[in-house]
């Protein structure tokens, strides 16, 4: 005999409904990557110098950083999950792909973090 | 937990070109994530200012950057191709035999087209040179 009712026994017994979150991410982070990554590649490989002026011009130019800005966010977060799963198929001792997990997921937000911050600084600086 | 059958092994399917092309792409997936670190060392140096900006370059154009950049571009090249297929596979698409197979032809022959028309821009003489 249990204490429990029947809607208490339940709840929390199907799905969550949201099992195909990520894998719907990483599809929208592929498909908007796609132009994102092309633009990104063409406008880069199509300056006529790398020095230090004509990148901050590069940067500068208001469709220039709104793409970098773009492609490094939608970049991160595709990558993570990339690596996510690819630690998930193959690191099977828990300890070790939590841990996994955890160091990617951090240097993913740092690495997307520190890129935001540069190409900001860089596009709204003053000082050449 | 249950012990429950774990799918993706290398070493218990036979090696054949669709577990080729699957593999490649987790690969070059791989490799431009750590080719992203690369591009975000990048953009704070140049967010530090000329001098900063300056010895990032110098790291940055050492030889040994030319084999490293032309691994990128074949990955990224690869992964958004291969990607590509993925994306219209995932419309239900082109999953008989036959057209998986002509689509992995299709994916090989542009990205090696692509990449080596690339990187002859890339490294044509006197690229980027100032």
């Amino acid at each position: 005999m249990s204490l429990r009712g029947p809607l208490a026994r339940v709840l929390g017994r199907g799905s969550a409904k949201q099992g195909v979150h990520e894998w719907w991410l990483q599809r929208l982070t592929s498909i908007a990557l796609v132009p994102l990554a092309v633009g990104f590649a063409v406008s880069l490989l199509t300056l006529p110098a790398l020095d230090y002026a004509t990148l901050v011009g590069w940067v500068r130019h208001g469709g220039t950083a709104l793409g970098l800005l773009l492609f490094v966010l939608v970049a991160a977060r595709h990558s993570q999950l990339g690596v996510r799963v690819v630690i998930e198929d193959y690191v099977h001792a828990s300890g070790l792909k939590t841990l996994a997990l955890v160091a990617t997921n951090f240097a993913h937000a740092l690495a997307a973090a520190a890129a935001v911050f540069a190409i900001l600084k860089v596009a709204l600086g003053g000082h050449l | 937990m249950p012990e429950r059958p774990l799918s993706p092994h290398l070493s218990v399917y036979k090696f054949k070109y669709t577990l080729a092309t699957s593999i490649l792409n987790r690969f070059a997936g791989l490799g431009l994530s750590l080719g992203f670190l690369l591009l975000v060392y990048w953009l704070v140096a140049l967010a530090g200012g000329a001098r900063a900006y300056a010895q990032a370059r110098a790291l940055l154009t050492l030889g040994i950057f030319k084999l490293v950049y032309v691994l990128l571009l074949a990955a990224f090249v690869y992964h958004l191709v291969a990607g590509i297929r993925h994306l219209i596979w995932d419309t239900g698409r082109g999953l008989e035999r036959a057209s998986v197979r002509r689509s992995a032809w299709v994916v090989a022959t542009v990205s090696v087209v692509v990449t080596v028309i690339v990187a002859y821009w890339m490294l044509r003489p006197g690229a980027y040179a100032r």
